[in-house]
């Protein structure tokens, strides 16, 4: 074992700053390059016109995964060392419906939104007040909605604990499932680009 | 200067590649994946400790961003985030994609286009918040790690977009 590298102490606070931006840097450049500076092409996605959120997010989810699988699989990464979020089932659900009901009414989500600021979007930089606004605004409301935001922890919670089917299995899985998404994708572009030159 | 016409963006599963990773190196290097909307909500404790501490350390939605011994702002996702703006702004550049402009749909006005941008927003900010993490934080890192809650939120980001869609045809197409 020998990753992560932070972890294994191999630099400190300071340098994982600078990790940390370079990171940064190349996230939002194939966010950009991917054209997610656009809301335009983003909101395409619900419209079944432009369906490049769905494949960029699942080839990305799918290489990740694919690469934490095999480095865990061949004993060079710890995986248990890798930050994992914990499950707060029913806030994580409403939490996803109300960013969900967000990004196709402003258009971009956070990450996304920033990417569309570094390219002169004004209606990203719009939304980015108001995504100030939405964290003030559940900050201030938080002691009365704590309860809510507590309940049904699970704490670190895996796919493959939830089913008891082996990591390796669910992570093929994954894989069909996105191939067969990415094969019904450009089905859909292409009927959906039919459907126009028709009308 | 002379303006050259942007480029088209790249095949979207070569972007999914480098952008998964992107996030495998994030894993490896540092063992924690990438994320938005955190930084954002450091940012507001960094502001609203400074002028009312009081008030972040009576509550913990703000107070769990505060640092032991400096300020919040040295966190590693403003960090990383400061890099998504320079990222962006790097390949928007490189495809002379960067134009001041507003995107929306031909049938909807600048303005309410503006204003639908912002109560998106408001929403985004509450979803993440409750949702601890937004796209980034939940629905990529944690659907690569294959994380329970991360696949619950994802779907039901899907769920909200696809149903709330109709509704907002006008803006966008």
């Amino acid at each position: 074992m020998m990753a992560p590298f932070f972890k294994y102490g191999m630099f400190g606070e300071n340098l994982s700053l600078v990790v940390a931006f370079l990171v940064g840097i190349g996230f939002g450049f194939f966010l950009e390059r991917a054209g997610f500076n656009s809301a335009r092409k983003l909101a395409a996605q619900f419209y079944f016109t432009d369906l490049t959120v769905f494949k960029v997010m699942f080839t990305a989810i799918v290489t990740a995964m694919l690469g934490v699988y095999w480095l865990s699989a061949l004993g060079v990464m710890d995986l248990s060392l890798v930050y994992l979020t914990p499950t707060f089932l029913v806030p994580q659900i409403i939490g996803g419906l109300v960013l969900g009901f967000g990004f196709v009414i402003g258009g971009y989500c956070p990450g996304t939104a920033c990417v569309g600021v570094a390219t002169g979007r004004v209606d990203a930089m719009v939304l980015l007040v108001g995504l100030f606004a939405g964290i003030i605004g559940f900050n201030e409301a938080y002691p009365l909605i704590a309860g809510f935001y507590n309940s049904t922890g699970y704490g670190q919670l895996t796919l493959p604990q939830v089913t008891g089917l082996p990591y390796g299995l669910l992570v093929f899985a994954v894989v069909l499932m996105a191939l067969g998404g990415f094969a019904g994708a450009e089905w859909m572009e292409k009927r959906m680009a039919a459907r126009k030159a028709e009308a | 200067m002379e303006t050259k016409p942007a480029q088209p963006y790249m095949n979207p599963y070569v972007a999914g590649v480098g952008l998964g990773l992107v996030l495998l190196a994030s894993f490896v290097v540092m063992g924690r994946g990438i994320g938005a909307s955190g930084a954002f909500a450091s940012t507001i404790t960094a502001g609203v400790d400074a002028v009312a501490p009081g008030h972040v350390a009576a509550n913990a939605a703000y107070a769990e961003y505060l640092k032991e011994g400096t300020t919040p702002f040295k966190d590693w996702l403003v960090f990383e985030v400061l890099g998504v703006f320079v990222g962006g702004w790097l390949s928007g550049m490189f495809a002379h994609r960067v134009t001041r402009t507003v995107e929306k749909g031909p049938r909807i006005s600048v303005r309410n286009r503006l204003i639908f941008a912002l109560i998106g927003g408001v929403l985004m900010g509450v979803g993440a918040k409750l949702a601890r993490g937004c796209t980034s934080g939940q629905a990529l890192t944690g659907g690569a790690l294959l994380n329970a809650g991360s696949w619950a939120f994802m779907i039901m980001v899907f769920v909200g977009a696809y149903g709330l869609a109709y509704l907002m045809r006008r803006q966008w197409t």
